[in-house]
């Protein structure tokens, strides 16, 4: 009797869900038919009834409406001649590959015999631009009707001028407000009401925009015949005053831009000189194969995207720690086969890290062929945060600085607060005075080296991203390494983090000024002389040498 | 002092007399068994050969260049590629300007890559390239001018070991970009080439081509004597003992930084005149001469070969070139294994080379002679 009362609440708890799921079920269907009959109505054969059913269909609330309408617009409308069912169609390898739109099932590819467009005439697709555009400015999203303002500064046209003051007068979000009024004023620009154009150019400044940027300098330019596109003097005064506010902003927001490509830049090469460093700047190795190392995670990373497949999205986490496996492996190889018996002999430790790279190239290019690889960039890596109308930072440069400046802080770390790091660094202060300690030198010496190749594999990934993945990848950063190293100062990771970064963004800038060779030279040069005067590089460990 | 008291630096050098022995037979048996054999006997060298061997006593001569700084002053320089690739340049500019009209598009003054890039003058620094004197002094001055500066600034600043290797390595890199460039004035990607004569001589005749091939030879042995003179003189006592103990040099007295200096520019002039030997042999001069894996590539033929014997370079050239002619040939997948694998294994176990091992191995055997006699306290030290 006791189990009663819980049985009743557990029936009542089922048979209220029943009821939840019924009555969903049944909203769902009464909604649904409103949606397919109008849907069904566009597939009339007579245009002026179409523009009805067009117009019904724009009344409806269903987040489905956008697709259709947007489809009707570029001509990707069908109906199937079968069953007369409405479906969105993209270009397959024979006829088209179509999708449902009232459930938005895929219904698989078809002959172009067995659909039918579904026509419009200019008309139509004069009312239908406009109606899209009023759809998406009362979206609930601001992003989406910001990109939606955004999108009608590119094509101003004074049909959408009606939409435009509603949208303002509705609008609460002050950005998209703004954002609203430029693409009203791009409108208003062509108006014959001076007071109108003045309006417009007022509403134009400080709103960074290309298109506005590039419509003002129009209006203010002179003819040949010594007329201005503009009549109005007072117009043309204002149109300059807002354009040289304009062209500041661009100004400053190029400099951004240059920066930020710079910083990336040189977070490549950060990545690339750190392991370097860590290989000659803590135990005083020249690695000539370093580069082979970015290579060889370069190389991890398209063999994970080969063996997942389906999980591109998540390769890129995946080829981290396989590249530093990998890496570090070949690195921990090399030293106990090759470099161990060449300590204290840098120069023949040169001569045989640059017979082992040949040996790695060669290897790569007898597995994987000569030609470049391509490795796939995840979406999420791919596309560009568009910060304003002046200014977009690319996604994988900016995971790209974040993912250096990690790696940077990580191995800081490793080598600051890990009992790992305080035993490399005993060795790299007084190897025979660490070793009477009890520090396993030539076990350290090994985990280094594999430490700095395995960080060149995480380089490899991160590369793999941005250039072709070839046997040749690992070449062309090697020396801007070197130098990165020897610039910063040998056995300081700032130094490293500060030549990186500072290389990176004086190769952009002097770019423009001089060609892209142009730079690469001047900073080569530059680098030379530097040596000359400072061997010992920027952050110099302070210390007495006697010799090398 | 008798005469052989002052050959006494070439008498005591007897695997460097063996060497230029060999080198002088050849240059004089094979030009005449080139032609003067007809071409159907057995004993007919080919022209290809004879240009291919021109080759290698060019790349020896480079060599040469590189054991008198790395193995006698301990300046590893992995930027010697550039200074044979300026004396090869000087010597490809006076070349084209004796194509003269017969270029593909007959201008007479510019060469056809200035005319492709319509040009309308030639640039002041093509100025004196016809005439073939001017031309062999740039040759020596171009190379030797680069690496005075270049070294005046290294040494006086003290940059040594392995950062010197970066830095030269560098300047060849930054030399190669410049170089790519179009509007350089040196034909850019595609260099200078479609040379039609030397001094009036064709360079498709089989007499010019042996007449370069002994003039190389003749180069390689002056060469030859020229840096065994050096190292044996006083100056080169001193520039031993900067490559085993600068510091200590410098304390002595010595300023080691001008020692090293003339060696420097003495060894960029040696290697620009193998260049401008070597660019009508392969009749062509492009920037990926100047490409770092050329220089580096040098350094293993010495290596191999056996640094600081000079003679050793020679022999290093030669046998690291004919395989690499052979096996790019034969196996070209295998190349770079073999040149990969010569590097660790030079490195590793034969620290001296092959001449060192030669040499080791004679020691070897005089001790067991001396043992056998009884005469421990002489052996060879």
């Amino acid at each position: 009797m006791t189990r009663q009362p819980k049985r009743a609440w557990w029936v009542r708890a089922w048979l209220a869900l029943l009821i939840l799921a019924c009555s969903q079920t049944l909203w769902a269907q009464q909604q649904a038919p409103d949606f397919t009959a109008k849907i069904a109505d566009l597939t009339t054969s007579s245009f002026s009834k179409r523009a009805k059913a067009i117009e019904a269909v724009v009344a409806l609330d269903d987040e489905r409406v956008l697709p259709v309408l947007e489809a009707l617009l570029e001509g990707d409308l069908y109906y199937r001649k079968s069953d007369d069912r409405v479906v969105i169609a993209v270009d397959a390898e024979s006829g088209y590959r179509i999708t449902d739109v009232i459930s938005g099932e895929d219904l698989g590819a078809v002959g172009k015999r067995d659909v039918k467009k579904i026509a419009t005439n200019n008309r139509m697709r004069k009312n239908l631009r406009v109606q899209i555009a009023a759809y998406k400015l009362v979206n609930k999203n601001p992003d989406v009707r910001r990109t939606a303002a955004g999108d009608l500064i590119k094509t101003p046209s004074p049909e959408f001028l009606p939409i435009l003051q509603k949208a303002i007068a509705n609008e609460e979000e002050p950005a998209v407000r703004e954002a609203l009024k430029v693409a009203r004023a791009v409108i208003l620009l062509d108006s014959d009401q001076e007071v109108d154009r003045l309006q417009a150019i007022k509403d134009m400044d400080g709103y960074p925009n290309k298109y506005t940027l590039a419509m003002l300098k129009q209006l203010v330019r002179q003819n040949d015949d010594g007329s201005y596109n503009e009549p109005s003097e007072l117009v043309r005064e204002e149109a300059i005053a807002v354009l040289k506010g304009l062209e500041a902003q661009e100004t400053w927001y190029k400099f951004v831009e240059d920066l930020f490509f710079g910083l990336s830049a040189g977070s490549v090469l950060l990545l690339a000189a750190v392991g370097l460093a860590i290989t000659f700047g803590v135990m005083g190795v020249i690695n000539m194969a370093h580069g082979e190392m970015i290579m060889l995670g370069a190389y991890t990373t398209y063999v994970v995207q080969l063996l997942m497949p389906n999980l591109i999205e998540a390769s890129l986490i995946v080829a981290i720690p396989a590249a530093f496996v990998v890496s570090g492996l070949m690195g921990i190889i090399i030293e106990r086969t090759v470099i161990r018996h060449l300590y204290g002999r840098p120069l023949e430790t040169l001569l045989a890290t640059f017979g082992i790279s040949l040996i790695l190239q060669q290897l790569v290019r007898t597995i994987f062929s000569p030609l470049n690889r391509s490795v796939i960039t995840p979406d999420w890596m791919s596309g560009s945060l568009q910060v304003n109308g002046f200014l977009s930072l690319t996604y994988n440069r900016l995971y790209i600085i974040v993912f250096a400046l990690l790696v940077l802080f990580g191995l800081m770390l490793l080598l600051k607060r890990s009992f790992f790091g305080l035993q490399m660094r005993a060795v790299t202060q007084n190897r025979a005075m660490a070793s009477s300690m009890g520090i396993r030198t030539g076990w350290v010496d090994a985990m280094t080296f594999g430490l700095g190749s395995g960080i060149a594999g995480i380089a490899g990934v991160a590369l793999s991203q941005l250039t072709n993945v070839g046997p040749n990848l690992g070449q062309s950063y090697i020396i801007d390494s070197f130098l990165v190293v020897v610039f910063g100062g040998v056995g300081s990771l700032w130094g490293t983090f500060v030549a990186a970064m500072g290389l990176g963004v004086a190769n952009k800038f002097v770019e423009p000024m001089a060609g892209a060779v142009l730079a690469k030279i001047l900073i080569l040069v530059f680098i030379i002389l530097f040596i000359q005067r400072r061997p010992r590089g920027l952050f110099a460990i302070k210390g007495r040498f006697v010799e090398g | 002092m008798t005469s052989q008291a002052r050959l006494a630096w070439l008498q005591s050098d007897v695997g460097g007399k063996r060497v230029l022995a060999i080198i002088l037979a050849v240059i004089i048996v094979l030009p005449l068994l080139n032609l003067l054999v007809p071409p159907d006997s057995v004993f007919h060298v080919s022209s290809y050969t004879i240009g291919l061997l021109g080759k290698y006593l060019c790349y020896a001569l480079l060599a040469l260049a590189v054991d008198l700084i790395w193995g006698y002053c301990g300046i590893l320089s992995l930027g010697h590629g550039a200074f044979f690739a300026l004396g090869g340049y000087a010597m490809g500019m006076y070349l084209m300007r004796q194509i003269g009209e017969r270029g593909v598009y007959g201008h007479p003054v510019l060469p056809d890559f200035m005319v492709f890039l319509n040009w309308d003058a030639l640039p002041w620094y093509w100025y004196g390239f016809d005439n073939f004197y001017f031309a062999m002094l740039m040759v020596l001055v171009a190379p030797g001018l680069l690496a005075f500066v270049f070294g005046w600034l290294a040494f006086r600043s003290r940059v040594t070991g392995v950062y010197l290797s970066i830095i030269t390595q560098a300047m060849t890199y930054a030399l190669m970009l410049a170089f790519f460039r179009n509007d350089m004035g040196f034909g850019g990607n595609n260099g200078l080439t479609d040379f039609k004569d030397i001094l009036g001589f064709s360079l498709q005749a089989d007499t010019t081509k042996v007449g370069l091939f002994v003039a190389s030879g003749v180069a390689l042995i002056l060469g030859y004597l020229l840096c065994r003179y050096v190292v044996s003189s006083k100056l080169g006592r001193v520039l031993i003992s900067i490559r085993d103990a600068e510091s200590r040099s410098r304390f002595i007295g010595y300023r080691v930084e001008h020692f090293k200096l003339f060696v420097f520019v003495l060894s960029a002039v040696l290697a620009g005149v193998a260049g401008a030997l070597y660019v009508p042999q392969v009749g062509i001069i492009n920037p990926g001469e100047f490409s770092p894996i050329n220089s580096i590539e040098i350094i293993v033929w010495v290596a191999l070969g056996g640094r600081g014997f000079l003679y050793g370079a020679i022999i290093g050239a030669v046998l690291v070139n004919y395989g690499k002619t052979f096996f790019t040939g034969a196996f070209p997948e295998v190349w770079l294994f073999m040149l990969g694998g010569l590097f660790v294994v030079s490195t590793l176990f034969l620290p001296q080379g092959v001449v060192g091992i030669v040499q080791q191995w004679k020691d070897k055997r005089a001790e067991q002679k001396a043992h056998a006699q009884g005469k421990t306290g002489e052996a060879v030290p």
